[in-house]
């Protein structure tokens, strides 16, 4: 069962105006600049917000229609805020069991020790919340929403009150929420690189309506989209490790349009691994190169072409079922005759892996 | 002795009155002073004008009100006699009704305060955490709140020991009933009598002075505590 989310919140100069389906599993990133109302749609889904007319459903269970508002202490849900706001009067297990004490009885999806260990947290149990980092504070503030058994998670911007240095410390904990639950999350983030290392699918809000919704790999590499532009453009592409390769320090990585050839990879074969390509990293022939360097070579199609200023064009492939993104000259373009439907090979310079 | 029976009853009298008046502030208060820091009506400053108007009325403004909706002819006075009770005024369920209503902005607002500073914030984490409203209220606000219903409280309690005109209006000099200290004292200035008048004052003066000082420290400890 999916989620459905209407909402309608007029707040004079900002007005949300969406309509959603959002998957019931993996992670759903919510993705924005500052302003285009990503948290206040957060806040409507956990009850959070008032005096808006809208739907909710999560599953099978309504949260809100024409008759009824379920109050959000009502809610089977987690909710992490973008500051750790723990309780400061609590120590740590304080905050962790607050929550855990006022679950519903039968919701025992994920324990106490589950949660403290999923955020690596043991050691900060009869610690006071003022006296752990922000990062710590946030992890503790993950753990708490976890420990309520939700049926969904959500997220505010949780890394974006902390500096570079507390985020690296938090991402991998982050990425290994969604292998190690069964429910879904809504991250909310304005950050391009959180989305590329988290999200599954992708709801792009702009102003308050939403200017695109689906797969995270579709969406970042739509030619129509803000996000397949500029020196950022990239593909994101879920693999899974196939084999090892210890002579020469590689992984071979399977996905749908083939196999990529990496450089050796800690986690074990069978492992899921991200891989990031760069637009500006794929370059095209019209014959399949022999004497190079280059090991990530695929036979691919021209699905959509679009300029991108004066000298370049965005060049949207199709590997199989799975898009990629390149960048090329507008000039090489006219030299290949490059269109859609034309049949070329994408030759991949670099790729980068996340977790 | 440097003290009177007639002194020490007035002593017991003044801090008995000013404990009810705490509790009764701090019960009644806590519910008032939730609803100004949470309400966002147009019309909230009306209540908070009204809750601060004792903190500018001359008590004996206010102590004259009272004395005549508590007498026998008053409204709360008529009610209080056909209910086959007698008036209010010139009793000590009396002075003690005065003491809260002239208290009530020294209890109020520093819970007020410190219920704003608590924000919407930890009450919505909560929620979020399956709390209900009032759930929320006694396990984080009120935690929360805590140095401000310390300040409430001795406040409270320190200014309804000093009180004078409001007594004075409405419980009249009674020994034994409604004579406080610091209308003792006044007694006792006028019959010339320095030394007893000294006694008591400096009593007060050195009780209130610890009750500060107590909050104060307490407080800055809260702060340390809580960055």
């Amino acid at each position: 069962m999916s989620i459905k989310a209407r909402f309608h919140i007029d707040r004079g100069a900002f007005s949300l105006d969406v309509d959603l389906t959002i998957p019931n599993r993996g992670v759903t990133a919510i993705f924005g600049p500052s302003g285009c109302g990503k948290t206040t749609l957060l806040r409507a889904i956990a009850g959070l917000e008032t005096n808006h007319r809208g739907y909710l459903r999560i599953g099978d269970e309504v949260w809100q229609d024409e008759h009824r508002f379920l109050a959000p202490h009502k809610r089977h849900l987690g909710y992490v805020f973008q500051e750790p706001s723990l309780f400061d009067h609590l120590s740590v297990r304080g905050n962790l069991e607050y929550g855990l004490k006022r679950r519903p009885e039968g919701a025992e999806k994920i324990s106490l020790d589950r949660a403290v260990t999923l955020l690596g947290i043991g050691d900060l149990l009869d610690r006071r919340p003022c006296r752990l980092s922000g990062g710590e504070q946030q992890r503790v503030a993950i753990a708490r929403a976890l420990a309520v058994s939700p049926a969904i998670l959500l997220l505010d911007e949780p890394l974006a009150a902390l500096d570079m240095k507390r985020r690296q410390e938090i991402m991998p904990y982050l990425e290994s929420l969604p292998r190690e639950l069964d429910i879904p999350l809504l991250y909310v983030s304005h950050s391009r690189d959180e989305v590329a290392r988290l999200a599954d699918h992708l709801i792009l809000l702009a102003d308050g309506r939403v200017q695109a919704a689906g797969p995270l790999g579709d969406l970042f590499s739509r030619p129509d989209l803000d996000l397949a532009h500029g020196p950022e453009a990239e593909t994101v592409i879920k693999t899974t490790i196939a084999a090892h390769d210890d002579e020469f320090a590689l992984s071979l990585l399977d996905f749908p349009g083939g196999r990529f050839t990496v450089a050796r990879h800690h986690r074990p074969v069978g492992a899921s691994v991200r891989l990031r390509i760069k637009a500006r990293a794929v370059s095209l022939t019209l014959e399949r190169q022999t004497g190079t360097s280059i090991l990530n070579i695929f036979p691919a199609t021209v699905d959509r072409m679009r300029p991108e200023g004066e000298t370049r064009n965005i060049v949207r492939l199709m590997i199989g079922p799975v898009p990629i993104l390149a960048k090329i000259t507008r000039k090489s373009a006219v030299d290949l005759e490059i269109s859609p439907g034309k049949k070329v090979y994408a030759q991949i310079k670099s790729v980068a892996l996340l977790s | 002795m440097i003290y009177g029976n007639q002194d020490l009853a007035a002593l017991l009298i003044t801090l008995k009155l000013a404990t009810m008046t705490t509790g009764i502030l701090l019960l009644t208060g806590t519910p008032l002073a939730w609803w100004l820091a949470r309400s966002r009506r147009r019309f909230k400053f009306i209540a908070e004008a009204v809750v601060a108007l004792p903190l500018v009325l001359p008590p004996t403004v206010l102590g004259f009100y009272l004395l005549i909706a508590l007498g026998p002819h008053g409204p709360i006075g008529a009610i209080m006699t056909a209910m086959g009770g007698r008036p209010l005024a010139f009793t000590f369920s009396g002075l003690v009704i005065g003491s809260a209503i002239y208290s009530l902005p020294f209890v109020v607002q520093p819970l007020q305060d410190a219920f704003t500073a608590v924000g919407e914030r930890p009450l919505e984490v909560a929620a979020t955490l399956r709390a209900s409203p009032i759930d929320r209220f006694f396990t984080v606000a009120v935690p929360l709140a805590r140095p401000g219903f310390l300040t409430a409280a001795v406040l409270g309690f320190a200014h309804t020991l000093g009180e004078f005109g409001v007594v004075l209006m409405i419980g009249g000099n009674i020994p034994g009933s409604t004579r406080v200290i610091s209308i003792a004292i006044y007694d006792h200035v006028e019959s010339l009598e320095y030394g007893q008048a000294h006694a008591l004052s400096a009593i007060l003066l050195l009780f209130s002075f610890l009750l500060l000082m107590t909050v104060y420290g307490l407080n800055h400890r809260f702060k340390r505590v809580r960055p």
